[in-house]
């Protein structure tokens, strides 16, 4: 039995029903596979729940925090919903295509960054919202963006 | 500038030093009192001095909290486990209320989640936070980590901690518990209503943050003192969340009945840069759209409904005069596009034809044609599926036509967007999720 296979089973004892704990268990195997979902991924799951991998697969495609893809070593998410936008998130944005040297929806080309627009993150009110590898930052402004991105190429990217 | 006048804190009380995550300082404060007051009681008298304080649900669609309970079925009338669901999924663009409650008073949330449990005869608790709020998270994992600690407090109960993993539909009750049993978070049909059939086939109460934590402070001061703050139809306090082109975004908590003019003005420091107002969206991304002579309208369940639009989620989002409606009506449409679930074909269909005849308005290739069209496509979603998701975006761009058509006509007349300064402009985010969920395009605009 795998550590990722009794992670799974433990927190599967909480719920009243196994296949609840779908969503954590994808959790956990995205977090063990580097931030995506492989098929390796799914057969795991699905042994540790007693479901298809198929039906992992249907659960995993319909949800977004969920990557079906191999992932950046970091990603970096701006937030372009209408709050964002309002008060200048397209400048962020630009800040970090600057800065990045890569495209929103693009990786760059050592893999080492992926810039992205996402919908509304909840913050709307500490505008602009970012998410670097699904952690927020509230509050970004253009002229943070070198700083941050120095602080994240330092972070061994 | 008016100041500012006295904030009567219900929901946030005590948090001036700062969030309150410390058991035992919450208990010091006199926590925890109101779930041993309400276990002195009957269950059914706790949901009666809910009724009494007539609490509107705070997620969007103001039920009353006390009839909702009321109609669960008692456990010996239905020998089932019966559960209660806190719908944290909090993922309407403009709200960000119940993200900060979790994090200031996660204890005041708990202690409402245990009355609830109590008034419900519940075994269960089962919160569901939206998979993006990481320290909301993190918070209240803590807080839980430290009332497991006292088997008194639980009094028998089970609370889990759900993270959902990013899907605004999930918002939706029973989309939610769909995914709570492990399902994609479609929406079922109603009924049976969760109060009968919700979670596992059982008797399911299933409510908002905010409703759940103002439960405590109902219980502490009684029903009939809490129905004392604010108005008729929306009493008590409401946690507003206030963005856009403001000085001080935030969250305020205030008296309902509040005006749209103080939250902004005096709270939230007036229009950003020295701008004029143009338009606000009082309660969350898919509330009706109001116009700035509309401003003195108060913040209530009745006065918003009489304006054209609901208090929903309380979120409001201010506009200045550079923006553009046509690129509001765009983003938002871009928005449900995205978070359809692909249930319903109206919706799934109707959020993808908006976003396209809008993105042709704005890029200056509109016609005439394409106004009536853009109604004719909000009739076909509006009312035609199971749950509002659709709705919601054909009562935006709907609401953007009537209020602000000078907007989209010049766009016809000039073949071009004329709002240059408009910060509305920009980027998109990806509608890649339309093709993920469903495996296929369409991308057939009406003839």
């Amino acid at each position: 039995m795998s550590a990722l296979g009794d992670r799974i089973r433990e927190v599967a004892a909480h719920y009243p029903e196994r296949r609840s704990a779908i969503i954590p268990a994808l959790q956990l195997a995205q977090e063990d596979h580097g931030g995506w979902l492989p098929p390796e991924a799914f057969r795991e799951v699905a042994e540790a729940l007693e479901v298809t991998p198929a039906y992992c697969f249907s659960i995993a495609s319909f949800y977004d925090m969920f990557r079906l893809e191999p992932a950046a070593r970091t990603t970096v998410e701006v937030c372009t919903n209408i709050s964002c936008a309002a008060v200048g998130a397209q400048q962020v944005l630009e800040a970090f295509e600057r800065e990045l040297g890569t495209r929103p929806g693009e990786t760059s080309d050592d893999g080492a960054f992926h810039l992205g627009t996402i919908e509304c993150l909840g913050g709307c009110g500490w505008a602009t919202v970012i998410a670097i590898d699904d952690r927020q930052r509230v509050g970004v402004r253009p002229e943070d963006v070198p700083a941050i991105v120095e602080e994240l190429r330092g972070d061994g990217a | 500038m008016a100041t500012a006048p006295e904030i009567p804190e219900i929901v946030f009380a005590g948090t001036e030093g700062g969030a309150v995550t410390d058991l035992d300082a919450y208990v010091q404060a006199g926590g925890f009192r109101a779930l041993a007051k309400a276990r002195a009681m009957a269950p059914d008298e706790v949901i009666e001095e809910v009724s009494t304080s007539d609490l509107r649900g705070r997620g969007g669609a103001a039920f009353p909290t006390g009839r909702k309970w009321s109609f669960v079925p008692k456990p010996e009338q239905l020998p089932k486990p019966h559960y209660v669901v806190v719908n944290a999924d909090e993922s309407e663009p403009g709200s960000f209320k119940d993200r900060e409650i979790m994090e200031r008073v996660p204890f005041r949330f708990i202690e409402g989640c245990l009355i609830a449990a109590y008034a419900n005869q519940a075994t269960h608790v089962f919160i569901y936070i939206r998979g993006e709020y990481d320290r909301p998270f993190e918070v209240l994992r803590d807080a839980l980590e430290q009332v497991r600690a006292r088997a008194d407090l639980l009094g028998g109960v089970t609370i889990v901690l759900h993270r959902g993993a990013g899907a605004y539909i999930c918002g939706e009750e029973t989309a939610l518990l769909e995914s709570l049993e492990g399902e994609r978070g479609q929406p079922r049909t109603k009924p049976p209503f969760p109060a009968v059939a919700g979670l596992y086939a059982s008797p399911t109460v299933v409510n908002n943050v905010e409703s759940i934590v103002t439960v405590t402070p109902i219980l502490e001061l009684g029903g009939a003192e809490y129905a004392q703050v604010g108005v008729e139809n929306s009493t008590g306090t409401r946690v507003f969340s206030l963005s856009g082109n403001v000085v001080n975004g935030g969250n305020f908590e205030l008296v309902s009945g509040t005006t749209l003019r103080e939250l902004i003005d005096v709270h939230g420091g007036g229009i950003a840069g020295g701008r004029r107002l143009k338009a606000i969206c009082p309660g969350g991304l898919s509330s009706p759209i109001l116009t700035a002579d509309q401003v003195d309208t108060p913040l209530d369940i009745t006065s918003l409904a009489e304006a054209g639009s609901a208090i929903g989620s309380a979120g409001v989002i201010v506009l200045d005069d550079r923006c553009c409606m046509v690129e509001y009506a765009l983003r938002a449409s871009r928005f449900y596009e995205h978070e359809s679930c692909g249930k319903c074909t109206p919706c799934r269909v109707g959020t993808r034809w908006l976003s396209q005849i809008l993105q042709s308005i704005e890029d200056g290739h509109g016609t005439q044609a394409d106004l009536d069209l853009l109604l004719d496509v909000c009739d076909r979603v509006n009312g035609k599926c199971l749950c509002v998701l659709g709705d919601s975006d054909a009562l935006v761009v709907a609401s953007c036509l009537d209020k602000f058509r000078d907007d989209f006509q010049a766009h016809i007349d000039l073949g071009r967007c004329p709002f240059e300064e408009s910060p509305l402009a920009g980027v998109l985010a990806p509608a890649v999720q339309h093709e993920r969920r469903f495996h296929r395009e369409l991308d057939v605009i009406p003839a």
